[in-house]
């Protein structure tokens, strides 16, 4: 594990809950699984233009890769980078297999109300999601594909996934680092692939520190070219 | 990969309309109809999206697909899940194999990045389909362009997570086919991609065709 910055802010956050903050350029926000086998579906949107937001393909296309590591970026629709995963200790990260609604979560794990379990009740990632997204003026149109941050799934050769079980470790991290004002949107539900049969969110700690200014040499701009030309997008937009 | 061809007859379609590279096209395709793309001549990506007629706020959601079917790739059998998880489409036959949908659409701001700054100038499929999306009545507009699928496109992954653009496995007269469970509109961008081999370099048109719902 690296070295952890001094934190301006920490939270922790339990299993299955929603969590929101808009990033500034020019801080970082590190998440950290607290007991291991954690997941964070996870949003990202352009505070300033909400209708840009991070984009599954573009991420995906530009940097050659179907999973999610250190070194990488986020691309939003118009050719920037919403935020770069300076560091990270899980090594991959799914970007594919989305996140579950209601109906699928109760079909999944049966129901269980407020009225009976008060604050345990089932929450479920997409209603979890329109409902931070709602705070902001964001509703169902708004939703594109999640991150799912700690969780591994494998294709094979047909293109059939699989779930990677006990992927994530207590102590596991992501270290994201804004490079625009970017609204971030969390949810701690578990993997929708996730075979668990029992409702078992995990939680998270969060923390907010000071990031230095992208240099020169930054791993993220340099690890494609297409990176590189990511930053200047980026850069241009804030000239 | 299983192909599977199918028994309608082009004679016996309701609408035909060849669609240009470069070209965008918004239909409604009601329930029970039976929806052809033909890939006229051979490795032409067809990046096409789904909106539920009835409310549009529901539409193709990429990422409900591929974990419906946990798999990332379209073929016959494959069923196009909404954003409500609900089935828009059944692709019924498929002589080409495997489609895409997770390389997305192009846009002039993502060619910046893949290819060079300088490339911005090129025409690219997310201004098609905001072009047909502003001058539809529907009152979509870009919040409303989610992941699409990428029909006859080639975007293989590998088991160590790598994803790259391969040299179609389509070829000229290859279609997709698929039966629509809701009333849809279709909203298509025939790609002008012209700097990867998604279009063999060399964007060409489509054919595309629907039946009637079978008695």
């Amino acid at each position: 594990m690296s070295a952890e910055p001094t934190a301006l802010w920490e939270e922790s956050v339990r299993g299955g809950d929603a969590w929101s903050h808009v990033l500034k350029r020019g801080t970082a926000l590190r998440l950290t699984d607290v007991e291991g086998r954690a997941n964070v579906g996870a949003l990202f949107f352009n505070f300033e233009i909400l209708s840009e937001r991070y984009n599954m393909p573009d991420t995906l296309k530009a940097q050659h890769t179907a999973h999610l590591k250190k070194s990488l970026v986020l691309y939003s629709d118009m050719g920037r980078i919403l935020a770069s995963i300076t560091d990270e200790s899980c090594g991959w990260h799914d970007p594919l297999s989305g996140h579950l609604d209601a109906a699928a979560t109760k079909q999944k794990y049966g129901e269980a109300g407020y009225q009976q379990y008060r604050n345990d009740f089932h929450r479920n990632s997409r209603d979890n999601f329109l409902i931070e997204m709602g705070k902001y003026g964001l509703g169902l149109r708004d939703l594109p594909a999640n991150v799912n941050f700690f969780s591994k799934v494998v294709a094979d050769d047909h293109g059939t996934l699989t779930f990677v079980p006990n992927h994530s470790k207590a102590g596991d991290f992501v270290e994201l680092r804004a490079e625009m004002n970017v609204l971030v949107i969390l949810d701690t539900c578990q993997h929708p692939l996730d075979p668990d049969p029992r409702y078992n969110p995990k939680p998270i700690h969060l923390s907010i520190h000071k990031a230095h200014r992208v240099p020169p040499d930054d791993p993220c701009r340099l690890s494609r070219p297409e990176n590189t030309r990511g930053f200047t997008n980026t850069e241009r937009y804030f000239l | 990969m299983k192909l599977v061809e199918s028994n309608l007859d082009p004679a016996a379609a309701i609408y035909e309309f060849t669609l240009d590279a470069g070209e965008p096209w918004l239909h409604l395709i009601q329930a029970g109809q039976t929806f052809r793309i033909v890939d006229l001549c051979g490795n032409q990506a067809v990046d096409t999206f789904f909106y539920s007629a009835d409310d549009t706020a529901e539409r193709y959601s990429a990422t409900d697909t591929i974990a419906g079917q946990r798999n990332i790739y379209l073929t016959c059998g494959s069923v196009l899940l909404s954003n409500l998880r609900r089935p828009m489409l059944h692709i019924t036959a498929d002589t080409c194999g495997r489609h895409d949908t997770l390389g997305g659409a192009c846009s002039t701001e993502s060619n910046t990045v893949r290819y060079a700054l300088e490339k911005k100038y090129m025409h690219a499929c997310r201004h098609s389909f905001l072009k047909a999306i502003i001058h539809s009545s529907y009152g979509l507009t870009k919040r409303d362009i989610g992941s699409n699928i990428n029909f006859f496109m080639n975007v293989p992954v590998t088991p160590e997570g790598k994803l790259t653009f391969e040299d179609g496995i389509s070829d000229a007269g290859k279609y997709v086919e698929m039966r629509a469970d809701q009333n849809v509109l279709a909203l298509i961008s025939n790609c002008p991609q012209l700097n990867n081999p998604c279009n063999a370099f060399n964007p060409t048109p489509v054919r595309l065709l629907i039946w009637e719902r079978e008695a």
